[in-house]
């Protein structure tokens, strides 16, 4: 559904990416590992054309996409959840559920469809719907981060990038999100590209993974391969550490 | 016949979607190799090659090949590109000149190692319910240890025999029933012979696969097996630099070794030039492992000619096809399913002092299994007159050519001038085994 040749991207002199290849099959939930500043976030960035990409090619559903402005990919059916969640904190909880539907809504779609995908949000994360009147900044970090998901699937992706949806939540928060994205996977076949820092929990629920070192893939494999692999498991799942926060 | 496929997701994949596969897992491999392999990092330095010059398949041919000189120069660990403590197996290819050299596995390349091998048995037929025998000698030799990991994985019941001792093998094939045999084809002519010899009817056997590699054979001796064991008899590839067995085998089509892409991109050159040929072509096959951690080998060439089928295969499986090995680009040749090279021979005769000979190698089948004769011309240093002199100096030469190849060989003393020679070189070897 997603394939990537060689993508290089840059900020400033800075060569973030080099040569990145990549590809999703649909139905699939991939997940990028790597340190800080490998690179991770940038590749969810330069799919949704947040960062330009210099070089490579972007295809998606076969039809390439690099070059084409954000509004457009999102209308083609990839939402990205961003890092930090990045909620419009003055808005109500609803107000921020149907700015995820904009594109839509100028689309001309009936308002009845965008109000049956957000009583499903509202299935999916009832808080949202207790909170559904709340301003969306005095939500805790795990109901926001909720609403961030809740936001990105109101323009029915087909793709979601969600970036580092555990970062900052308590470890039960944690588990229910990533409850959610394993549920959205298995009853709508939404295909998720993720980002973790949390490379144990993200290994454990995605299909495949890749390792990223300094802006380069240095591995692919099946999730229970890289979870095996020493080399992933000395540099990213703190092997020799006793996990603190995680069971 | 019901066609059963062990990793159908990859061994019949659609070849667009191979070709990703195969980039990135390329381009993921020049990194871990330029950053943990000093001898890559090396030869890709001198050409002024990174690893993010690869951009497509295509721009393999830019990169160096690797030859086995390159991993005697590392010996023995020089070509690892993890720790050693990461490595939970290491096994060696059969003695070339000098070093012999080393291949390291982690936990992850013997699962892959034995998912490939699983492929090819599979293809021949092997299932949970078989009882598999296998011929190949256990210990440095990866055949053995290849087709055990990977029976186990099918979930066969596994007999490791180990090679040679031909009585006990039939006994225990009649009493364990064993249904699928794995050994040399030329062992496996040999089992056919003794149980002429003993009386036995192999229909009254339960044997129904053979898996035989580890050497060159023929269609002829494919039939010859076939029909008298009465099994279904398929060939397999591999070499232990690049993995061992398992970098292709046979379906049941028996038209040629489904080379597994997935996990080795193949291409063929022309041995002398160097210059990649057109698919088809005959020429020497170079090999690039795209998924192995520990022993990553870029452009190895694996010195056999063969060719390469890109059509699709009866059996659903997309992955290109090679042809039977033909023969070597260079003179090793294979006796007992051990490589030998003239030139070793030559070093030990240049050894033994004031021998410098023309000599010459005469390979033959006797039954069938090998035998090797060195014939060498009597010179003035090497001439006896007493018999018991000539005898011990025999024995000698045989003793120390036995010690350096693992083969045994009968040597000859032969007239002078009467090895035929071409433009001043002597012609060194005679191959008279009907392949």
């Amino acid at each position: 559904m997603l394939k990537i040749t060689n993508i290089n991207t840059y900020y400033g002199q800075v060569h973030a990416l080099k040569n990145i290849s990549l590809h999703l099959i649909a139905g699939e939930i991939v997940t990028l590992i790597g340190a800080n500043g490998a690179g991770k976030t940038t590749i969810l960035n330069s799919i949704s054309a947040v960062t330009p990409v210099k070089g490579g090619e972007i295809h998606f559903s076969g039809n390439p996409i690099q070059g084409l402005a954000p509004d457009r990919i999102v209308s083609l059916g990839i939402s990205q959840v961003p890092e930090g969640r990045q909620v419009f904190k003055p808005l109500s909880v609803e107000d921020n559920l149907e700015l995820g539907a904009y594109l839509r809504f100028r689309a001309r779609e009936g308002r009845g469809a965008i109000r049956h995908d957000l009583e499903e949000i509202y299935t999916l994360f009832p808080r949202l719907k207790e909170r559904r009147r709340q301003m969306a900044g005095t939500l805790s970090g795990g109901e926001q981060q909720m609403l961030a998901i809740g936001r990105a699937l109101m323009a029915r992706p087909k793709l979601l990038l969600l970036d580092e949806p555990s970062m900052g939540l308590a470890p039960l928060v944690v588990q229910e999100i990533f409850g959610v994205i394993d549920n959205l996977r298995r009853e709508k076949g939404t295909t998720v590209l993720l980002v973790e820092q949390n490379a144990k929990a993200a290994l454990k629920m995605a299909d495949r993974g890749y390792v990223l070192e300094t802006g380069k893939v240095i591995l692919e494999g099946s999730a229970s391969e890289l979870l095996e692999n020493k080399e992933v498991q000395r540099a990213y799942l703190g092997r020799d550490k006793k996990e603190v926060w995680e069971r | 016949m019901q066609q059963l496929i062990w990793e159908a997701e990859y061994e019949c994949m659609p070849r667009e979607d191979l070709a990703q596969l195969q980039l990135e897992r390329l381009q993921a491999t020049l990194n871990r190799a330029y950053k943990n392999v000093t001898c890559y990092r090396n030869k890709f330095n001198e050409l002024g090659i990174v690893p993010e010059d690869v951009q497509s398949l295509d721009d393999l041919r830019k990169l160096p090949f690797t030859t086995k000189e390159d991993l005697r120069l590392n010996y023995p660990y020089g070509m690892f590109a993890v720790p050693l403590r990461e490595v939970v197996r290491i096994h060696s290819s059969s003695g070339t000149t000098g070093k012999p050299t080393v291949v390291g596995y982690t936990r992850h390349d013997i699962k892959t190692w034995s998912n490939l091998v699983a492929r090819f048995m599979t293809a021949a037929g092997v299932t949970h319910d078989d009882v598999v025998q296998i011929a190949f000698g256990y210990g440095l030799f990866t055949g053995a240890f290849g087709l055990h990991y990977a029976a186990e994985t099918i979930g066969a019941s596994v007999i490791p025999m180990s090679s040679g001792n031909t009585e006990k093998q039939i006994m225990i094939m009649q009493d364990y029933r064993s249904t699928a045999l794995v050994c040399t084809p030329s062992y496996a002519i040999t089992l056919a012979d003794r149980m002429e010899k003993m009386g036995i009817d192999p229909k009254t056997l339960s044997l129904r696969i053979g898996l035989f590699g580890g050497e060159p054979w023929s269609d002829a001796m494919r039939r010859e097996i076939e029909e008298r064991l009465h099994i279904s008899a398929t060939d397999n590839y591999g070499l232990s630099e690049v993995i061992g067995p398992g970098v292709a085998g046979e379906c049941q089509g028996k038209c040629g070794m489904h080379i597994f892409e997935d996990a080795f991109i193949p291409e063929i050159i022309d041995p002398d030039t160097c210059q990649l040929l057109p698919p088809g072509s005959v020429g020497e096959l170079v090999l690039t492992t795209i998924n192995k951690e520990a022993f990553p080998m870029i452009r190895y060439r694996t010195r056999d000619i063969t060719s390469l089928d890109y059509t699709p295969c009866s059996c659903g499986r997309t992955m290109v096809r090679m042809k039977k090995t033909m023969g070597r680009s260079d003179d090793m040749l294979i006796i007992k399913g051990v490589n030998v090279f003239p030139s070793q021979i030559e070093e030990v005769l240049f050894a033994i002092e004031g021998c410098e000979p023309h000599y010459q190698l005469v390979v033959d089948r006797k039954g069938a299994l090998d035998v090797l004769e060195v014939r060498i011309e009597v010179t003035e240093n090497i001439f006896f007159d007493e018999m018991k002199k000539q005898k011990a100096f025999l024995e000698m030469v045989e003793k120390r050519i036995e010690s350096t190849l693992g083969v045994g060989a009968t040597v000859k003393l032969v007239e002078p001038n009467s090895i035929p020679r071409h433009e001043g070189k002597a012609d060194r070897v005679i191959d008279k085994r009907r392949l």
